[in-house]
C-alpha cells in the first residue's frame, strides 16, 4: 500500500482532470470556444508520449551497457505505452481539428511529425516481431530505439517550428500562455499532465510485469517438458 | 583503414552489375514518371518536380544501401570482421555508400533533366544538397541495413525501418530543391541546410557509436 501512493495520486488527479476539465470555467475565445478543453486531454498525451519514449531509450542504453534482459523488456514496455499515447494524441487532435479547422487531417506539420513518430515506433515493433533469437532481438531493437529517438527529435521539435502552422502556439497563433491570462487553465492543466504521465508509467509497469510473468511461465513449462 | 576502404571499393566495383542494375532501376523509374505524367506535359510545377525527383532518388538509394549488408556473404563478412574493428568497417561502409549515393543521385539528376526538363536555376546549391543528402542517406541507411540483414526478410524490414527515418532528410532536401527551382536567394535555404547538416551529424555520430553493438551478434 505504501508503494502505491503514486497510483492513488494518479487516479485522484485524473478524476480531478475529468471533472474539473469538463466543468470549470475556461476563457471564451473565438473559434476554439469550448473545444479549448482539449488542452487537458490532448496536450498531456504528447508530454506523456515523449516521456515514455525517453524512458524507453534510457532502458535501451542500459541494456546495451549491462546486457540485462529486464532492461530490454522495460524498454519495449515503455515504447508500447508511448505508442498508445501517440495514437490517443493523434486521435484527440483529430477530433479537435475536425471542429476547429473543419477537417480531421489538416496537413499540419505537427500532425505529420506525430504520424511519422508513430510510424517509426510501429516499425520498431515489426522489427522486434521479426527477430526470433531473444538476445539478438534485444540488442538490435535497443540500437534501433536509440536511433529512432534521435531521428524523431528534429521531426517533432525542430521542423514544425520552422514552417508555418495553424496549430495553437505556433506561427503567431495564440498558444496556451496567451489565452490564459488569469491562469484558470493552469489549475487543471498541470495536474492533468502529472496525472496522465503517472497513468502512463502505471500502464507500462503493469505491461512489463505481465511480460516478465509470461517469460517465467515459458521457462517453467520448458523445464517441465524437458 | 585506407586499405579497407580501398578493399571495399574494389570488391564492390568488381560487382559492376550492382551499380549498373541500380542505374537501370533509376532510369526505368524516371521513365515511368515521364510516361505517367504524359509526354506532352513538359513543364512541371516546382513542387512536383522536386517531390518526384526525391522520391525516385529515395527508392534507388534505399535499394543501393540495402545491398551494403544484406547481400554480404556470411563467410566473407566474418572474415572481414576478424580483420578489422567494427568502427573501421562502418566508416568505410558509410564512405563508400556516400560515394555510391552521390553517384546515383547525380545520375538521377541527369536523367531527370533529359526527360522531365531541368528547371534548376541554382545548380551549385543543388549539388551541395545532393552531397549532404547522400551523406545523410548513407549514414542512416547503412546502420538500418546492418539491422535488417539479421532478420529473415531483410529487404522488407529495411524499407519499413528506413522510410520514416529518412523523412527528415527528404523533407529538407525537397524544400531546398524547390528553392533552387524558384531561383530564390541562397539565404532562403539557410535554415534547411543547417537542419540537414545537423541531422547528418546526429545520424553519423549515432551510427558510429551503435554499430559495434550490432556487429557483435
Amino acid at each position: 500500500m505504501k508503494k502505491s501512493w503514486w497510483k492513488i495520486l494518479a487516479v485522484v488527479l485524473l478524476v480531478y482532470t475529468i471533472v474539473g476539465g469538463l466543468l470549470l470555467d475556461v476563457p471564451r475565445l473565438m473559434i476554439v470556444n469550448e473545444s479549448i478543453r482539449a488542452l487537458y486531454f490532448h496536450v498531456p498525451m504528447w508530454f506523456g508520449m515523449v516521456l515514455m519514449y525517453l524512458i524507453s531509450v534510457i532502458y535501451a542504453i542500459k541494456y546495451l551497457r549491462r546486457n540485462d534482459p529486464e532492461a530490454d523488456i522495460a524498454s519495449a514496455g515503455f515504447a508500447h505505452t508511448g505508442l498508445v499515447f501517440g495514437f490517443l494524441g493523434i486521435l484527440t487532435g483529430m477530433i479537435w481539428a475536425n471542429y476547429t479547422w473543419g477537417t480531421p487531417w489538416h496537413g499540419d506539420p505537427k500532425q505529420n511529425g506525430a504520424a511519422i513518430a508513430t510510424l517509426i515506433y510501429l516499425a520498431y515493433f515489426i522489427l522486434r516481431g521479426s527477430l526470433e533469437n531473444q538476445e539478438q532481438r534485444a540488442r538490435l531493437s535497443a540500437v534501433y530505439a536509440i536511433f529512432a529517438f534521435a531521428a524523431m527529435i528534429p521531426l517533432i521539435f525542430i521542423i514544425p517550428r520552422l514552417s508555418s502552422s495553424m496549430h495553437p502556439g505556433s506561427g503567431g497563433n495564440p498558444g496556451f500562455n496567451m489565452y490564459d491570462l488569469d491562469s484558470t487553465m493552469r489549475r487543471v492543466f498541470y495536474p492533468a499532465v502529472v496525472g496522465w504521465i503517472l497513468l502512463g508509467i502505471w500502464i507500462a509497469s503493469v505491461r512489463i510485469r505481465l511480460i516478465n510473468v509470461e517469460e517465467k511461465i515459458h521457462e517453467l513449462e520448458y523445464e517441465k517438458n524437458k | 583503414m585506407v586499405t579497407l576502404f580501398l578493399y571495399q571499393f574494389r570488391s564492390e566495383f568488381r560487382k559492376k552489375s550492382i551499380f549498373f542494375s541500380l542505374l537501370l532501376y533509376l532510369v526505368s523509374l524516371v521513365f515511368i514518371n515521364y510516361m505517367a505524367l504524359g509526354i506532352q506535359n513538359r513543364s512541371l510545377a516546382p513542387a512536383i518536380w522536386s517531390a518526384l525527383f526525391w522520391v525516385a532518388i529515395l527508392s534507388a538509394l534505399v535499394n543501393a544501401i540495402a545491398k551494403s549488408f544484406i547481400t554480404d556473404k556470411p563467410g566473407s563478412t566474418s572474415y572481414l570482421y576478424s580483420l578489422a574493428s567494427p568502427e573501421t568497417i562502418i566508416v568505410s561502409k558509410v564512405l563508400y555508400g556516400f560515394m555510391l549515393c552521390f553517384g546515383i543521385a547525380y545520375s538521377g539528376y541527369l536523367f531527370f533533366s533529359l526527360w522531365l526538363t531541368n528547371p534548376i536555376q541554382d545548380t551549385p546549391l543543388l549539388l551541395f544538397t545532393l552531397l549532404l543528402a547522400s551523406f545523410g542517406f548513407s549514414a542512416t541507411l547503412s546502420i538500418l541495413s546492418a539491422i535488417a540483414s539479421k532478420t529473415n526478410n531483410g529487404t522488407m524490414i529495411m524499407a519499413i525501418l528506413s522510410f520514416p527515418m529518412i523523412i527528415g532528410i527528404l523533407m529538407m532536401s525537397i524544400k531546398i530543391t524547390k528553392n533552387c527551382i524558384d531561383g530564390l536567394a541562397r539565404e532562403a535555404s539557410f535554415d534547411e541546410l543547417l537542419i540537414l547538416t545537423s541531422i547528418n551529424l546526429i545520424a553519423a555520430a549515432i551510427t558510429f557509436l551503435l554499430f559495434p553493438y550490432i556487429w557483435r551478434s
